[in-house]
């Protein structure tokens, strides 16, 4: 029987059609993908019914395998196979030598970043985590049956700028449209703090494979405040798994350099003890290495004087961020623990008695981050359009402009909510100086060398004029997904010059683009295709919120300028059944461009609508 | 547009931080990026834009030191790039003096009650200053009220060096 289909007038026929969205835990050691189905945020299984995919990569003669099968070569096939690629996002090889030591991989140095030598030629990081991406993705539709509108991509909080790049450009390179990229803790308060309602002050402590991040946020009335976040990059489970092979090696006198295959060996062995030795006070082993075999016990009470070191530097970042966020301790309503690493009992152990208060560990702590993320994903999409939570977050790194002397001038101060847009003002120091290099860094240290650096910059044309009389207006523009965008104009004669930098260590759009291609098989074809896909979901999406804003406040329009927009919307509406994608984009800008000042208009009277709510609640 | 009136507040000093808190949440609820994740790219940027400076306009308001600078800028004082320095002596002698304290906190015997003091002696002149700054203001001698702010960023760069040493004390 066929029921009729009776809608409210000015509505949709459809006014709770579901849109798809996923949330996406790129993780160190394994990634998740998650979406709120009928009301409820779960993680979606691949056909095997696994809920987290290992984040391995391996490429074969002709072929790239991610996940389990990948991880389960890694032994096998050390150089080929990668995995915590994570690690090297937006990473020198200086640093990753510093910071890993020995590692299985071909490194080949870039200018500030590193390719990986594989079978399959030189392999970029983010190219690798596109792999993963494109994985979960393929997963996601294979679950929900329809394309998706996009996907909210947690990072972790303490990632700069680069590494914040990197990410977004892996999600490109994957074909996923990016709804908003979030700091991992703020998801995890996400699953935890809407569900029961809390208010008040928490801590996110996440101890994932291979970073630290301690948040601390504010939930009020629905707003998620992120107050501080801290923590460390480069610091994980994964060293504990080090500390392990490390205690090992040691104990059994060997002081050779192993073989490639012998490491990988080793830190699967040092996971597995890890792991054991959550549940069990001591474990015994056997590993046979081309170099000899290996045997012995390791107790748990070894484990934890190898690794309290390391937990006490992740306690210390917690004190820093209380402090940063301006509260007491004693303020801290609930500690949110995630990442599998908080299995580790010592560490459960330690954050109880720093916090003074049993931390919450109710839900699956490798699932926490991709199922608050699955819900932030679900409202941007507008599924929810009644609620009224809204999630502020904040920059983890101050940045700044080299000056004389090599010092680094703060320009935006870590923990400044996004986005946000801060100019400071220059001069020239020569008479008739014509160009200014700026060079822009990224920390909390003041002297340049103790900074990273996230792009240098050369600005032309500055009118010739005496010595401190151009004035040259440096602009940083954080957006709400913190990256970072740099302007510069000289504005003393009226004449501006401007330059939109992105930071050297991301990849050029034409790299993207490249990455794109190689990626699929049947290159131009599949390219155009998917152009042609993503522009005609841009354009639907498109006439929905504006048709939405008609209904919900036509009254700031004119009755001509009514008619201008629907007819710009007609014209779009008309283009998207055709084939040339071309024609799409047009239509989208000229509707784009002729509701602008009808979307400018919406946001005053949504202020001001906002503050008369608030003056009646006084009185 | 006015931070004050931004927010729909009387331009004054005293302002009540959880009235303004309120109204930045109830504003950036509207204008917010992630209300228009689905939106156009011009909308999106218009949304950047807004936030970003309704943010602006919060973080001005909320910090006292901030606030007063911004007050004093929109009647032509601009104390955070002046290049006018501080004539008053005894002013510039107190703050030597406290630079001194400052110093040898390190090495007092007790550098935690030290800095207990110090923190008391900062708290006084703020409210000190914070007070000549008021009634100048409201005298609308905002020249004077501009030197007062001078004074007061002193205090509050003396408060974050000390902070800052607190930091290295306590072995963060």
């Amino acid at each position: 029987m066929a029921l009729l289909q009776i809608a409210e007038p000015g509505q949709s026929t459809n006014p709770h059609e579901h849109k798809l969205a996923v949330g996406i835990d790129l993780g160190t050691t394994n990634s998740l993908v998650a979406s709120v189905r009928s009301g409820l945020p779960e993680v979606l299984a691949d056909e095997q019914g696994n809920k987290s995919l290992p984040s391995a990569v391996q490429y074969l003669e002709d072929s790239i395998l991610v996940g389990h099968e990948a991880k389960n070569n890694a032994a096998s096939d050390p150089e080929n196979t990668l995995v915590s690629v994570k690690r090297f996002l937006g990473r020198g090889l200086e640093d990753i030598n510093r910071l890993y030591g020995d590692l299985p991989y071909n490194f080949v140095e870039k200018e500030h970043t590193v390719n990986i030598q594989t079978r399959q030629g030189e392999k970029n990081p983010i190219q690798v985590s596109a792999e993963i991406l494109n994985k979960l993705h393929t997963q996601a539709i294979a679950t929900l049956g329809d394309a998706l509108q996009g996907a909210v991509i947690t990072v972790p909080a303490y990632f700069d700028d680069a590494q914040r790049h990197g990410t977004k450009d892996a999600a490109e390179i994957a074909g996923i449209k990016v709804l908003r990229l979030i700091n991992e803790p703020t998801a995890a308060a996400i699953a935890y703090g809407l569900d029961s309602g809390k208010e008040g002050v928490i801590a996110v402590y996440d101890l994932g494979g291979g970073t630290f991040d301690i948040s601390v946020l504010r939930l009020n009335k629905g707003v998620f405040e992120v107050l501080s976040t801290g923590g460390d990059s480069a610091l994980g489970g994964d060293d504990f798994d080090r500390a392990i092979v490390k205690l090992l090696l040691k104990n059994a006198n060997v002081t050779a350099k192993l073989s490639a295959k012998s490491l990988r060996k080793m830190y699967d062995l040092g996971r597995e003890l890890k792991e054991s030795l959550t549940i069990n006070e001591a474990v015994e082993f056997n590993v046979s290495l081309v170099e000899g075999n290996i045997v012995g016990q390791i107790t748990r009470a070894e484990f934890e004087s190898e690794i309290e070191a390391l937990v006490k530097t992740t306690l210390r970042s917690c004190r820093r961020a209380v402090k940063d966020a301006g509260v007491e301790l004693e303020e801290i309503l609930e500690v949110v623990m995630v990442g599998g690493s908080t299995r580790v009992p010592l560490v459960r152990e330690k954050v109880e008695g720093f916090f003074n208060r049993t931390p919450l560990t109710s839900i699956n702590p490798d699932e926490v981050v991709a199922i608050g993320a699955a819900i932030q994903a679900d409202l941007l999409v507008g599924n929810k359009p009644d609620s009224d939570m809204l999630l502020l977050d904040v920059t983890p790194l101050s940045l700044g402009l080299e000056t004389m002397g090599g010092l680094v001038e703060k320009v935006i101060p870590r923990n400044t909510t996004i986005p946000v847009a801060r100019a400071q003002e220059f001069t020239t120091y020569k008479d008739g100086q014509t160009m200014m290099a700026i060079h822009v860094l990224q920390g909390e240290r003041e002297m340049v060398d103790d900074c990273r650096s996230l792009a240098r910059f050369v600005l032309k044309g500055i009118p010739p004029l005496t010595a401190g009389i151009a004035v040259i207006r440096v602009t940083f523009n954080i957006d709400a997904d913190g990256l970072l965008s740099v302007t510069a104009m000289e504005k003393s004669t009226g004449i501006e010059s401007s330059i939109q930098v992105k930071p050297s260590y991301g990849l050029e759009q034409s790299e993207i683009a490249d990455m794109i291609k190689a990626s699929m098989s049947n290159a131009k074809e599949d390219m155009a295709a998917r152009m042609l896909a993503e522009q005609k979901v841009d354009a639907i999406r498109m006439i929905e919120a504006i048709e939405m804003a008609i209904n919900e406040s036509g009254h700031l329009l004119q009755a001509n300028e009514l008619e201008a927009i629907n007819n710009a919307i007609e014209a779009l509406r008309l283009s998207t059944a055709q084939t040339d994608g071309d024609v799409i984009k047009t239509s989208i800008k000229a509707l784009d461009d002729i509701s602008q000042p009808f979307a400018a208009r919406r946001m005053e009277d949504s202020i001001k609508q906002a503050l008369t709510g608030h003056s009646v609640d006084d009185v | 547009m006015r931070y004050f009136d931004l927010f729909d507040l009387p331009v004054q000093f005293d302002v009540d931080l959880l009235t303004l808190q309120d109204r930045f949440r109830s504003i950036q609820k509207q204008v917010h990026p992630d209300k228009f994740a689905n939106g156009s790219d011009q909308q999106k940027l218009l949304a950047v834009q807004q936030a970003s400076e309704v943010n602006d306009a919060y973080e001005t308001l909320k910090s006292p030191l901030n606030r007063a600078e911004y007050m004093v800028a929109e009647h032509g004082h601009d104390v955070k790039h002046e290049q006018e320095t501080i004539k008053d002596g005894a002013f510039l002698m107190q703050q030597m003096e406290l630079r001194e304290e400052l110093e040898d906190l390190e090495s007092s015997n007790d550098p935690e009650q030290a800095l207990d003091v110090f923190y008391s002696d900062i708290k006084k002149l703020i409210k000190l200053y914070t007070d000549e700054f008021n009634v100048n203001f409201d005298k609308q001698e905002y020249k004077l009220a501009a030197m007062s702010v001078k004074k007061l960023r002193f205090i509050y760069k003396l408060k974050s060096e000390a902070e800052a040493l607190e930091d290295k004390l306590l072995d963060y």
